[in-house]
């Protein structure tokens, strides 16, 4: 019986009249990489941010690292790691301000963080640029930096919103090494993308259609169910049934 | 000359007290009229910084342009009444309605709806149900819509859309491109930037471009024609351990994901059996390993080495 990380049962929620996630039941398990995709306006943001401990359900519950959404968000805030494509690092500290930035944040001491700091610039290969302001560095490296960070306090789960949108191929693809040496290290990657070869590199994939879970399998699992011989097949077969659509 | 658009060494240096940022780097490079063009490239890659002195809203530190014939620095007023421009950002009156938008740059440019409602009519009647709400409300989709009927009401020589696609999810970035091939049809010449190289092969001829730079230049089907290795495809059950093992592989020159595969050039041809029987002596079952097509994702791997 494998370890659960994410539990979701009913998960919903509601703006007005408009159900933004509707129902929504699912696991997601230790050291895997679940990719979480959808159409734009499909009601993954929202999800994510309940999951985050950051917007409070309408109805429903679900369980992070350990946590529930309802009563202990602070936990889970301390609990997981977070980082998307808009929001990763500030520009105008240096890396190495950034680390202890958020080390701090996480609550980590400032012996572990010199520490991790150290190993984390010689990993990324930053030792000269560690006084460097993040504003200078190309994206690719900045996403880098910001998944490194994330997973700092090594948390049970990290939640990435769009890691790698505009990262050029030969990045994108260190970026998933680095996704996969995390899942080795025990960590949980939930994972949200539009590049449907990314979908084929995550152990199982969801995909939302108007507010609700419509398929969830592994890519291979998923590409029987429908038919399909790729992702992009599935995931076009499935989002141009939405009737709710953000176009 | 039937140029849309001639680039002549055009340079772009931004400094700050980051740093120096080489944006462009002497690029050149010439769109034919009537051609659907793409500049394919990452983030930071100068596509921006390039549309912006087209579009005359930023000066080039060196180097000439033309669009429509018109010189970018001394024809600025000409060039600007016809072309269109989509900038990455939203950059349309969050707080005037959809009707009022387009009724804003119609008459900044001395037209109606009316007048080039046959360019737009694609366009424009997914948005009008809307057409009393303000811009700011609209979603994502619906914004890009309006922004590119904005930018088509004028009936422009020329259309520059600059990452119409980002963020967008596979669905709506097809129809996108749908859109953009009827209008190619009715003559407006189009240059259009994406991250995504999967779009490249929607173009009449691309620009790889990376830091500045215009790695190759030509039609989707040439780029990929002039992928130097042979390429194969290869995969089994555990993915991640297949790429590492093969990577421990003397005869590999490089391997890297590829969706559902691993992308495979071997440093020599006619080791496949060789390989194979590593692999087995590796634990690794079910591998399949089968020759294919470069796409344009792999010429630009293979440019950035």
């Amino acid at each position: 019986m494998r370890e659960t990380v994410i539990s979701t049962n009913q998960l919903t929620k509601q703006f007005g009249d408009f159900i933004a996630t509707n129902k929504i039941t699912f696991e997601v398990y230790k050291g895997e990489i679940f990719g979480f995709l959808g159409a734009n306006g499909a009601g993954k943001t929202t999800a994510m941010r309940m999951l985050c401990g950051l917007s409070k359900p309408s109805s429903g519950h679900a369980t992070v690292a350990g946590f529930d959404v309802n009563t202990q968000p602070e936990e889970i805030k301390k609990n997981i790691g977070y980082m998307s494509q808009k929001f990763s690092l500030y520009e105008d500290l240096t890396i190495t301000e950034n680390i202890e930035f958020f080390g701090g944040i996480y609550g980590l001491t400032n012996k572990q963080i010199a520490e991790k700091s150290k190993d984390l610039i010689e990993r990324l290969g930053l030792v000269k640029a560690k006084d460097q302001l993040v504003g200078s560095l190309p994206l690719g490296w900045k996403q880098k930096l910001s998944f490194s960070i994330a997973i700092l306090h090594q948390p049970k789960v990290v939640f990435l919103d769009e890691p790698t949108g505009g990262v050029d191929p030969v990045t994108r693809r260190q970026f998933w090494d680095m996704l996969y040496q995390a899942t080795e290290n025990g960590i949980t990657v939930f994972v949200t993308t539009h590049y449907m070869d990314e979908a084929e590199y995550c152990n199982r994939v969801s995909i939302m259609v108007d507010g609700k879970i419509e398929a969830l399998d592994s890519p291979d699992g998923l590409k029987k169910q429908f038919n399909a011989n790729s992702m992009d097949e599935v995931f076009y077969q499935l989002a141009r049934s939405a009737k709710r659509s953000d176009n | 000359m039937n140029y849309a658009v001639e680039v002549e060494n055009i340079r772009k240096t931004y400094t700050s007290e980051i740093g120096t940022t080489h944006a462009l780097q002497d690029i050149s490079f010439a769109v034919n009229s009537g051609e659907l063009f793409g500049l394919i490239g990452p983030d930071g890659a100068g596509k921006t910084s390039l549309f912006r002195i087209l579009t005359t809203v930023l000066l080039a530190d060196g180097g000439k342009a033309t669009v429509n014939g018109f010189d970018v620095v001394n024809k600025y007023r000409e060039i600007r009444s016809c072309v269109g421009y989509m900038p990455g950002k939203f950059s349309l009156y969050q707080d005037l309605t959809v009707e009022e938008n387009l009724n804003f740059f119609a008459t900044l440019f001395g037209t109606t709806l009316e007048a080039n409602y046959e360019l737009v009519k694609d366009i424009y009647i997914q948005i009008e149900p809307f057409k009393k709400r303000r811009a700011g409300k609209l979603s994502g989709g619906m914004k890009q819509k309006l922004a590119l009927c904005c930018a088509l009401i004028h009936k422009p020589a020329v259309l520059f859309l600059d990452e119409p696609t980002t963020g967008v999810d596979p669905v709506s970035r097809k129809e996108f491109w749908e859109m953009l091939k009827r209008l190619k049809q009715q003559g407006i010449t189009i240059l259009v930037s994406t991250p995504y190289m999967d779009e490249a092969t929607l173009c009449d001829r691309i620009a790889l471009i990376q830091h500045g730079t215009i790695l190759s230049i030509d039609t989707p089907q040439k780029i990929i024609a002039s992928f130097p290795h042979p390429l194969y495809a290869i995969k089994s059950p555990e993915i991640y351990r297949l790429l590492k093992d093969i990577h421990a592989y003397e005869n590999t020159l490089s391997c890297y994901a590829f969706g559902e595969y691993l992308h495979l050039i071997f440093k020599e041809e006619n080791h496949n059996d060789e390989l194979l029987h590593f692999l087995t002596n590796k634990n690794h079952e079910q591998v399949v390993l089968k020759p294919i097509e470069a796409s344009i994702e792999d010429c630009f791997i293979e440019l950035l080495k």
